[in-house]
Order: C-alpha cells, then structure tokens, then sequence
C-alpha cells in the first residue's frame, strides 16, 4: 500500500492542497467578517494562499533543480510535476493574484461582496493546477470540471444583473456541451488504449498509421473541446457574451488564467499521445487558426463595448498563440509559453483600467466610457496605452516579445503563409485598439467622477504596468524561464 | 436458457419504458415509465455480473435521479404545456440519428466482436481480485486516487456554487 501514498505524493500535490485548504478556511469562516466591508480581509486570506502555495512550487521548483530529475511523477503516474506544469502554475498564481487584489472594492460597488467568491477563485486555481500537471485523462478531465465549474459560478456571480445571468447561463450551456465532445474523445483514446495515462495513450495512438479512422476521431473530438475552452474560432460564440456579463474581475480572470490553463491541457494533449498524429491535426489547427484570427480581428473593429472589444482581441490572440503549435519546433513551443506568459499581465492590465472605470451608478464599460481619460487621469490614460500598444505588439513592450517569436518559429518552419496573414491582421488589432487610444486622448471629457481606485488597484496597476515595460525592455528572465520549462 | 429469459424481460422493460417516456403526455407517467426503463437496464447490468453498476443503478438513478425528477414536475406547474402542441419539429433530426446508430449495430452484429479493434483492459486486475465490486473499488483507490480525491473539491464547489446561485440573500 505504501506505494500509493508517500511522502513524494504530499510533496507533489502540496500548492493544490494548500490552495483548497485556503477556500475550505473562507468557506467555514465567512461569518468571521460580516458585513460587506469587513470582507475585504478575504482578500487577504487569498494572497495568503497564493503565498503558501507559490511556497510549494518554488520548493518543487529547487528540488527538481537540485535533483536534477526532470519531473516527480505521482499517484502512480497521473500527476506529473515538471518544468512545463510549474511555469504555468507561476502564470495561475500571478493572475490570481491581481484578480483578488482587485475584487474587493469592485465588489463593493456592485453590491455583491460574499466570501465565497474569493473560495471559487482559489478552487479555481486548484483546478488549473491539475490541468498544468496532470498526465492522466481523468484527472485532466476533472480538473478541467473543477476550474470550469468554479468560472460558471463566477460569471454569474452578479445576480441581479440580467446580463450576468444570461452569460453565465450561455457559459454553463455550451461549456457543458463541449466538455461532452472532450470526454467523446477521451473515452476513444482509453478504448485505444486500455489506458488512461497519458504515456501509454501515447504509445497506443503512435502503434497506429497517422491517418487512422480512430485516432482521427479521437483527435477532432478532443480538439473541439479544447478550442472551445481557449474560445477559438468557430467554437468562440460564447466568448464575447460571456466576457460582456460577468463581473469585469472575472472577465480579466476568465481571459487569462482560463486561457492559460487551457493552453496548458492543450499542449499536453497534442505535444503528448497526439504527437504521433501531427500530419493529421496540422491543416486543421492551422485552419481553425487562421479562422480565429479573422473572426477576433475583424469582429473587434465594430465594437462599442470595451469588454466585448477585449473578448475579440482576445479570441484573436488564441490564434496566434495556436501558431505556434502548428510551428512546432522549439522556438515556437517556447513562444507559446512566452505569449501565455505576457499575455496574461497585458491583458490583466488593460481589464484594470476598465475595473476602474466601473464605480457607483456608473457602469463605464463602452468605449464612450473612456472619452478625455488623459484630462482626467492621466496616469491611467497612459497605463492603458502602454496596455495597448502591447496587445497590439509594438515594441519596447512585452506583447512584441509573445509576437516575434511566434512569428520567428513560423519563418523558421517555413510557413510563409501564415505568417504573412498572422501579420496582416497585427495591422487590424493596431486600428482597434487605437481607437481606444485616440478616445482617451481625444475624445472630449463627458463624465467628470473620479475614478474607482482601491490600494489593491494601485498595486495590481503597478505590477502590471511594470512587467509589460520591463519584459519588452529586459526580456532575458522571461525568456530562459520559458527556455528551461520546455527541456525535454 | 434463463439469462436469455432474463435478458429479454429486462429488454422488454427498457425499451417498452423509453417509448412510454416519450410518448405519454403527463409528465408524471412519463418519470415513472422512466423509471421502469432504468430498472431494466438495472436487470441488464446484473445479468453482464456487474453487482455494483446494478446496485448503483438502482440506488443514483431510480432513487436519487428519478426523485428529484419528480420533486421538479410537481413545482413546476405542467398542466399548461401537457395541453400545448409541441412547437418544435424535430423529429426527423431524431429519425436519423437513430437509424445511423441502426446501421452501426446491424453492422457490428454482422461482423461480429472483433469489428472492435479496441485495447484489452489489463488481465491481471481483473484475475486477483474478488469481485465487480472489489474490482472496482481496487482501481479508484489506487490508481484513480488522485481524481477521486479531487472528484470532492469538485462537489464542494458544484454545492456551494448552486447556493450561491440559487438564494435570494447569501
């Protein structure tokens, strides 16, 4: 019996465990703060968790340095703690961070402060633990379930609001649905198997030729459930209703950490047993690539709502993201984690500045919102720029980095092609997200309210801020973290 | 000689309960012949020697699942729709859905289990352990711990999500 419950497996499991004792403390101490005020101090249990938890992964982290292993496997082979599932772990962990440092006084305002918001965040990230580093197709599947399950809840976390309501219904609606194609496929590729470790999938699809009738279906179905939860097209329709309704903090969170914990179940499925299949699956992820980049792209000109204008970005930014796996070699599965990784803070950041324009009685979430910010507060009118340039992917900031990158894997690979398109439509995201700009800076001030600022705000700001100039500016540490967790 | 008279009671009881389910118009009679089809697949289960699929069946699906079906249709109040037309005409998307699967059963029958190309299970589980039930309680205690473990964190959040949705005052 001993081999199945060790000290190895404690040590493997202990930022999930931690992260979940930290929500179960909120869950059975929410009468500790009782009014809407006092419940700020969860936020403060987050960080904590979050602390305690980024402890266990730096302690994984040295002693896979030390050690010189390049992962410690678990529960007999369905947990895998390496390079690859800590990267993105440090990736949920910053996200996480700003998004509970943030919803407190948004809360506030919104009339909806309870504890068990802040739970969910942090079973939410228990839930992209197990998708960063589970190699098993049921503890990948319910992981998924566990972080997908906690995002159903938060969308609609505004109950009296009615677009809450229907985004959290659609989210529910469609999740569900495209969770039972993943499962399809799953169930598939255990018959092929025997198995449901990832390793002896592997072994199971690679015995067969590339172009096998199971395999195929194995790989469709799993691939329409994976790009619905990284809202690529054509399975992005619930993505900009979605990213309209819920609180703007969990639109900011939903956008990046469930973009980025997908990503992560992802490339473990396709760069694992799918690797064999690759022939099969590359003109359908570049296809389904170049159809999310036209559709986030194009779709983003007409917006009038800034939310649903940043849910279109984003769509188009999984497109790019998507190249690089269709790349494949080094540079471009570096370029993903890279792009994960600074795509999180740019996006996190430009969602700060519309957090802030949320305030009493004030919804301030259309482009019309941020007309004469510059007069106004011009700290954040030039946050929100730096924001921007970065989404756009205009050097010195970091969103250039994410871009070259992938652009640089796709020259490397010789997909001409798709890299002149891939840029093509860098030209359009420009405009759109100028037009932001030229609000900001030209538009005529309406609304005079100051805006909504929190010292948990401030410092998210300035984390944010920060990183996007200092990564764009200095981008070696980003680079050999990214380097160093695709070792293989 | 009496599995196959089993199997086509139970048989009887599954698909004679399905088509009651969709064809009667009360709601009520419907869950019930509904729960007269699960029974059957129950008896299905047992016969395969799959006693805790059975006892599963029987105790989530025609006791927990069936009750809340039930609890549902009487709150909500049906009379209204049983008196309506149905509005929506799809029928025929059924229609072929079922003959596809038709095809995919007649064609399987024809050529028999090895049309199946489908990995085997791993033998020496199965040849050690006592029964369905130890079986099965063998391989989600070691080597689905982990998911099992996590299965709780899930229904902990599936509970407190649908309070937090569902009340008026949290």
């Amino acid at each position: 019996m001993s081999q199945y419950y060790s000290t190895n497996e404690a040590f493997a499991l202990t930022p999930a465990l931690t992260l979940a004792l930290f929500g179960c403390w909120i869950l059975v101490f929410d009468f500790l703060f009782a009014n809407s005020k006092q419940k700020r101090y969860f936020a403060l249990v987050v960080v904590a968790g979050l602390i305690f938890a980024g402890v266990g992964l730096y302690r994984q982290q040295a002693f896979l340095a030390t050690s010189g292993d390049s992962s410690i496997i678990a529960f007999s082979g369905a947990l895998t703690i390496d390079r690859f599932a800590l990267y993105f772990n440090w990736v949920f962990e910053l996200a996480t961070l700003i998004v509970a440092l943030v919803s407190y006084n948004y809360l506030e305002i919104e009339g909806e402060h309870h504890g068990e918001y802040y739970a969910l965040l942090l079973f939410a990230q228990c839930g992209m633990f197990f998708l960063a580093a589970g190699t098993d197709l049921v503890t990948l599947f319910i992981g998924l379930e566990l972080m997908a399950l906690c995002f159903y809840v938060m969308v609609g976390f505004l109950r009296g609001d009615k677009r809450s309501n229907e985004a959290a219904i659609k989210y529910l609606l469609l999740g569900a649905f495209s969770s039972g194609f993943l499962v399809y496929g799953f169930s598939i590729m255990y018959g092929l198997a025997g198995s449901t470790r990832l390793t002896d999938v592997a072994a199971a699809i690679a015995a067969r030729p590339a172009w096998d009738p199971l395999v195929f279906l194995a790989m469709t179905t799993t691939a329409v459930g994976l790009l619905f939860k990284i809202s690529a097209a054509p399975f992005h329709m619930w993505a900009p209703d979605a990213y309209e309704g819920a609180p703007t903090t969990i639109t900011a969170y939903l956008s990046v950490a469930s973009k980025a914990a997908s990503f992560a179940f992802l490339l473990r499925i396709f760069l694992g047993p799918l690797a064999p299949a690759r022939d099969a699956w590359e003109p359908l992820l570049a296809a389904v690539a170049i159809l999310t980049m036209t559709i986030g792209n194009l779709a983003a000109i007409s917006q009038t709502n800034i939310k649903r204008l940043l849910a279109y970005s984003s769509i188009s930014h999984a497109g790019y993201m998507l190249l690089g796996l269709i790349a494949g070699n080094d540079t471009g599965i570096q370029g993903i984690a890279v792009y994960v990784m600074v795509y999180a803070f740019m996006n996190l950041g430009a969602f700060l500045v519309v957090i802030a324009l949320r305030r009493k009685n004030i919804i301030g979430d259309d482009v019309d919102d941020m007309a004469g910010l510059m007069y106004r507060s011009p700290g954040y009118a030039v946050l929100m720029l730096i924001f921007l340039l970065s989404l756009a992917g205009i050097p010195p900031t970091a969103g250039f980095l994410g871009k070259y990158y992938i652009f640089l894997s796709l020259i490397e690979t010789h997909h001409y092609l798709l890299a002149v398109i891939a840029t093509l439509y860098v030209a359009v995201a420009i405009y759109y997200y100028f037009r932001i700009v030229k609000t900001m800076f030209v538009g005529e001030l309406t609304e005079k309210a100051p805006l909504a600022t929190s010292f948990g705000l401030r410092v998210a700001l300035g984390i944010t801020g920060v990183l996007t100039l200092a990564v764009g500016v200095y981008p070696e540490p980003v680079l050999r973290l990214a380097q160093n967790s695709f070792l293989r | 000689m009496m599995d196959a008279l089993f199997f086509y009671l139970f048989a009887t009881l599954v698909l004679g309960g399905a088509i009651l389910t969709v064809t009667r118009r009360n709601a009520v009679h419907s869950a019930i012949s509904l729960i007269v089809s699960l029974i059957g697949v129950a008896g299905l289960y047992l016969l395969q020697q799959a006693e805790f699929l059975f006892a599963v069946q029987i105790v989530l699906y025609v006791g927990g699942i069936m009750v809340l079906f039930l609890f549902v249709i009487m709150l909500v109040n049906l009379d209204q729709a049983a008196k309506q037309r149905r509005f929506n005409r799809q029928w025929w998307i059924a229609l072929l859905c079922v003959t596809a699967v038709g095809v995919e059963i007649a064609y399987f029958v024809r050529k028999g289990a090895s049309a199946f190309s489908m990995a085997r299970p791993p033998v020496a589980a199965v040849a050690n352990a006592g029964g369905n039930t130890e079986q099965i309680a063998d391989v989600l205690f070691r080597q689905y711990l982990l998911p099992f473990e996590i299965a709780s964190v899930l229904l902990l959040v599936a509970v407190v999500g649908s309070v937090v949705m569902a009340k008026k005052r949290i």
